[in-house]
């Protein structure tokens, strides 16, 4: 007993106030500047892409001077990475839970032809072939979400199946015919809405009167906005509610979520069925941008979506990763892609870049991870 | 056995009391007609050599397992657990020896982790907002109150603390949401020298508090430090219960391997 009393009093004196200082200094000490970079990446991961961005910007504008550095560039690299951005919300989700979702892409080229085949075809109202469309992303990843959880098969074998069906679904649906932009137009233009150009420098100068100069030559769609509020509700779905908790802990370590009293299969389903809803959503933007309606659309959407969250900063392995993350990657694929276009290399280097960026992204995330073993 | 028949002194009415359970693995006997007690406001250490069916114990008590037969009682009332979630929300915490914590998640998250709180105004019913800035509070409370508040920002993620920080992030989590009963399974065994002293000093602080705790441990110096009794388990039942101030440890793990008689005077 004495010698626990005498023990117990050495540390309470000795302990509190050497051990955390002393372990930290330590560690300092011992790795210098490189430890403290990580520290400083494992506690803010989505400043890499943005450094990687502004890299970006700061290279093109000196390879291809006055063209890359013009407002309407800009607008244009928005435009040619907002279906990729959505998607790429959709599949944050995905894989912040330790899944992938090979199947984004075709649920929203399936929804775009739910929408547009049932309302321009079929002639049903836009009121009810809109959320038809949107019911079918839905249910989509909510079959996805299903597998997973309650067969227990790796998401990746899942979405790669359901890829195919959801394919093939798509091709009975549509008959392989492609909807013309006139046709869209005449019978159901609200599916086109996410296409409307905005100026801003017009739309400020005749609501508010305000002669905003630094807005001139900027164009956007609705479809940039759309792309916004999306990105904004899953920020905060993520951020600020106990779903968006149990998302991050459900990827983290699905064992101490389980522990932890959460629901990690309700959670999945949730993930699967948001992520297929979002395609949607990405579809109504689809038929915005292209006018029209093609079952052929958006084939490499899959992919881009996944290197949009990888470069975005966001783990392959769950858990960690962010929406801002996310838009940041679309946006680095777009100005590279952009970029070396303008500066006259051909298609071939933009592919190569973008697979550099990709390994690039992974090595830091793994290099980042290890600070907590 | 009756669940009328008062078998302590009216006035203990132990926290947690088990009689005669009982669980088979097949063949295989985990739980022989095992009896528990753990008093009001003290630390019962649980020993056991490795299959003795010292963790189906604290898994039925828990509501991971669910006995063959037996019963089980919180403060004098008959309780039956399907999930560890019911027993939880019955008041039985359980600090698990991997702690059940999510590394990326900060201190504050972790501690509400699978019990968010909301905000009550018309925002947080519309939007199912979190009350983070309360989350936080409490959180930072807790730790407080068991003395681990060198830990610096609430909001730092759990990975990047020590062992033994973890440990009383765990710790605070259950004793903030343990109104009857603490169990903590091997909380030692992962640490240093020092951060185990932390934990064995975290553990008096909770019983202080008024808490009754189950501890769970191989280590003997730990037990027999901070222990007011020590059940000790043998082929599937206690045999046991000693205190350590009139026993030695050498004596705790003779019983324990079956070298030594089990005391008569104590047990029960």
């Amino acid at each position: 007993m004495s010698d626990n009393a005498t023990g117990s009093a050495a540390a309470e004196r000795g302990l509190p106030p050497s051990e955390p200082g002393g372990v930290a200094s330590f560690e300092e000490a011992d790795r210098g500047p490189i430890r403290r970079m990580q520290e400083f990446l494992h506690r803010f991961p989505t400043s890499i892409p943005f450094i990687v961005l502004l890299i970006g910007v700061v290279i093109f504008s000196f390879a291809a001077p006055g063209k890359f550095l013009a407002p309407f560039n800009f607008s244009l690299i928005l435009q040619q990475v907002t279906i990729i951005a959505i998607l790429g919300v959709a599949q944050t989700l995905v894989i912040l839970t330790a899944g992938i979702d090979l199947s984004v892409g075709v649920i929203m080229i399936l929804a775009s032809v739910v929408m547009g085949r049932t309302a321009v075809v079929y002639g049903v109202p836009v009121e009810i072939a809109f959320p038809l469309g949107l019911l079918a992303g839905l249910a989509c990843g909510f079959v996805n979400g299903v597998i997973v959880t309650k067969l227990r098969l790796p998401p990746f074998i899942v979405t790669l199946g359901t890829w195919s069906i959801f394919g093939a679904l798509n091709v009975w649906y549509s008959k392989s015919e492609t909807i013309r932009q006139a046709d869209v137009q005449e019978t159901a233009p609200f599916l086109q809405w996410t296409g409307t150009i905005i100026k801003p420098y017009d739309f400020f100068s005749n609501t508010l009167g305000l002669d905003l100069g630094f807005l001139k030559g900027w164009v956007l769609n609705y479809g940039s906005v759309v792309m916004l509020i999306v990105a904004a509700v899953i920020w905060y779905v993520l951020n600020k509610t106990a779903f968006g908790r149990h998302v991050y802990a459900s990827g983290d370590d699905p064992d101490a979520a389980r522990l932890a009293g959460i629901n990690t299969d309700r959670t999945l389903i949730g993930v699967y069925a948001l992520a297929g809803f979002i395609c949607a959503i990405a579809a109504w933007v689809l038929i915005g941008r292209i006018g029209g309606v093609s079952p052929q659309a958006g084939q490499t959407a899959n992919l881009d979506s996944i290197t949009a969250v990888v470069i975005g900063g966001t783990s392959l392995f769950g858990g960690r990763g962010s929406i801002v993350g996310t838009l940041v990657g679309a946006l680095i694929v777009g100005v590279f892609r952009n970029g070396l276009a303008l500066s006259g290399l051909e298609l071939l280097w933009q592919d190569f870049a973008v697979g550099v960026l990709i390994i690039v992204a992974v090595t830091i995330d793994q290099w980042i991870r290890k600070i907590s073993s | 056995m009756s669940a009328a028949t008062p078998i302590e002194p009216a006035a203990l009415v132990p926290a947690l009391k088990a009689r005669a359970l009982n669980k088979r693995y097949g063949r295989v006997v985990a739980l022989d007609n095992a009896d528990f007690d753990l008093m009001p406001n003290e630390i019962l250490a649980v020993i056991g050599d490795n299959g003795a069916g010292k963790s189906t114990l604290i898994k039925a008590l828990t509501g991971a397992v669910s006995p063959d037969h037996g019963e089980i009682w919180l403060n004098g009332q008959p309780v039956s657990f399907k999930s560890p979630i019911e027993a939880r929300n019955l008041g039985i915490e359980t600090v698990y020896q991997n702690l059940a914590l999510s590394p990326a998640l900060s201190i504050a998250d972790n501690m509400f982790l699978g019990r968010e709180k909301r905000r009550e105004d018309l925002i947080g019913r519309m939007f199912r907002t979190l009350d983070k800035p309360y989350m936080q509070k409490v959180a930072r409370q807790k730790l407080t109150e068991l003395g681990l508040l060198t830990i610096q920002n609430i909001n730092q993620p759990v990975e990047t603390l020590s062992g033994g920080q973890r440990q009383g992030v765990a710790v605070a989590r259950a004793a903030a949401f343990g109104s009857r009963v603490v169990i903590m399974d091997e909380p030692t065994a992962a640490l240093g020298v020092k951060e185990s002293r932390k934990v064995l000093e975290t553990i008096l602080r909770l019983k202080e508090r008024g808490l009754p705790i189950v501890l769970i441990s191989h280590n003997m110096p730990h037990v027999f430090e901070v222990a007011d009794r020590i059940h000790i388990h043998r082929l599937g039942k206690r045999i046991a219960v000693i205190n350590p101030k009139n026993h030695t440890m050498s004596d705790a793990v003779a019983i324990m391997t079956g070298a030594m008689a089990p005391p008569l005077d104590e047990a029960a």
